[in-house]
């Protein structure tokens, strides 16, 4: 049976050899173009980007947009998942509709829906006016404010999807048991459900955060080209700037950003699963 | 249950409440916006009206951009269903080394930024001398949709009892045909889910298509985009709408013959 065994490998040759020429050969190559000049090793390229004080206002704005929208998207994420993970039959169908539905339209169509919600005379403005919270419209579109709350939207089924998964998997009698036990409610979130939840908001965390720090399109439409963030400098320097050199070490960068989430959460979540 | 329990009970549903609503809110503003007669996205519309809709018809080069998404999203997917499969088993049933470092390569593709892998496929193709629009982005698309076909195949392919397959084999069928019997329908719950997520990120990516399209290949969001610059009147959301009920259809094929449950947990 070992022969038949190996042979069944030589399946994942063609997949493999796909990904290998169509997707790791071409990121090789980009990381290996972003430190060479003429063909020479170099990291001047990279010095170059650091030693320019835009290019780290650009950096410091993508990761600090990434971290608050990870952060809004996991304070909005736990409680619904908590609920979620409790709920049966009418509102599982609810909850269950209003992670998927979102997510099966595409970022370009809820980009453009918070445009319109955020206009100056739109939606948001006309309600808080209304309401009397505010006399004269708010300027929301182009702000940074508003880019947050434009990602969390988008990503935050990502975010609520692992950490229900989690905790649906979780045996609903510990916490039962550690209270008949005698332990507070906030001594059984602190030590039963939220260390078991753990693996969940790491997953929901790390793909959130990286979709985040590499998203183009919500960026793009809800702060445009004044705010730049990693990406947008990325297209422009191919699309219009023609500045090859500057879109491969800023992509290198990104895709270095994304390769140590990955590691990182992939890291954690092994701590966390020996420690269980 | 104790008053703390209530009370962090009552503020949880107050949150996961707030939580549908504000993600239910940008679907809900596309379609209203969309049946507007203003020539501006005023809300609530002053009237209701189909005109937007109507307008289509004069936009130039949509139908092209919603066939060519078609084009892709479809046999894009299905190369990846084929692919996937042979893949998946391999690293479900192989005895070779490293199993699980191909397992994670193959998913990754969903972690890496999408603006990164166009712009590396772009310069990729211009060294082979890849010329041809359409081919850089089904070969790209086949990127985007591999990973989700993956996932869901990986996952449901470990619960799956391969001796049913062997049965089959001592019955007379070929290895092939077992898989083609067997093994797709018994796992049809996983090809649905991961071939409708692969289909759906195909019709919606921007960052990798971007790179890939010249002037007479312009996929739908590329043309999105462009209308947004051009002329952003409400057709725009009429165009959303008709996305939005897209995935709605796919939602209800999903629920009906796997269950949400299983879709999002594939």
């Amino acid at each position: 049976m070992t022969g038949r065994a190996e042979r069944i490998g030589l399946l994942a040759l063609p997949g493999l050899s796909f990904l290998a020429v169509i997707y790791a050969l071409p990121l090789f190559m980009l990381l290996l173009k972003s430190v060479q000049i003429d063909g020479q090793f170099s990291f001047a390229e990279y010095v170059a980007f650091f030693s320019d004080s835009y290019n780290l206002s650009v950096l410091w704005r993508t990761l600090r947009v990434a971290l608050l929208t990870t952060g809004l998207a996991l304070i909005i994420a736990y409680p619904t998942a908590i609920i979620m993970a409790r709920a049966k039959g009418f509102w599982l169908s609810v909850f269950l509709v209003a992670m998927v539905l979102p997510m099966s339209v595409g970022v370009v169509v809820k980009a453009f829906a918070w445009t319109i919600l955020f206009r100056t005379r739109g939606v948001l403005n006309d309600t808080l006016m209304s309401l009397g919270i505010t006399d004269a419209p708010i300027r929301m579109l182009f702000t940074e404010t508003a880019l947050i709350i434009g990602a969390a939207n988008v990503f935050l089924p990502f975010m609520v999807l692992p950490i229900y998964a989690v905790l649906r998997q979780m045996d609903s009698r510990l916490p039962e048991a550690a209270a008949s036990l005698g332990a507070t409610p906030v001594f059984r979130f602190m030590n039963v459900t939220f260390p078991l939840s753990l693996p969940g908001v790491v997953a929901g965390c790390a793909f959130t955060f990286s979709l985040a720090i590499s998203m183009y399109v919500i960026p793009s439409l809800i702060v445009g080209e004044r705010q730049q963030t990693l990406s947008m400098l990325t297209a422009r320097s191919f699309l219009y700037l023609r500045n090859e050199a500057l879109g491969a070490t800023i992509s290198s960068i990104l895709l270095l950003i994304a390769i140590s989430v990955v590691l990182t959460s992939s890291w954690a979540a092994n701590r966390l699963g020996a420690r269980q | 249950m104790t008053g703390t329990d209530r009370l962090a009970l009552a503020l949880s549903w107050v949150v996961a409440l707030g939580c549908v609503i504000f993600l239910m809110l940008p679907i809900v503003i596309t379609l209203a916006a969309s049946f507007t007669s203003s020539a501006v996205y005023t809300l609530p519309p002053p009237e209701w009206s189909l005109r937007w809709y109507q307008s289509l018809e004069r936009r130039s080069g949509l139908w092209e951009a919603v066939t060519l998404s078609l084009n892709l999203a479809v046999v894009s997917t299905a190369i990846s269903l084929i692919l996937g499969t042979l893949a998946a088993i391999a690293v479900t049933r192989g005895s070779f080394r490293g199993r699980e470092a191909i397992a994670t390569f193959t998913v990754s593709p969903l972690m890496m930024p999408g603006l990164v892998v166009g712009v590396a496929l772009l310069q990729f193709f211009r060294e082979i001398g890849l010329r041809d629009a359409y081919v850089s982005l089904l070969l790209g698309h086949i990127v985007i949709t591999l990973p989700f076909v993956m996932r869901t195949l990986l996952a449901s392919m470990a619960a799956f009892d391969f001796s049913l397959v062997d049965a089959a084999r001592t019955l007379g069928l070929s290895y092939p045909r077992a898989i083609f019997q067997v093994l797709v329908p018994n796992l049809a719950p996983a090809y649905l889910t991961g071939g409708l997520f692969a289909f759906l990120a195909s019709m919606d990516n921007y960052p990798i298509s971007i790179f890939l399209t010249d002037a007479r290949n312009k996929t739908l969001p590329i043309k999105m985009l462009q209308y947004l610059e051009e002329q952003p009147d409400p057709s725009l959301a009429a165009i959303s709408s008709g996305l939005i009920l897209l995935a709605c259809i796919v939602l209800v094929i999903g629920s009906r013959t796997v269950g949400l449950n299983r879709m999002i947990q594939g």
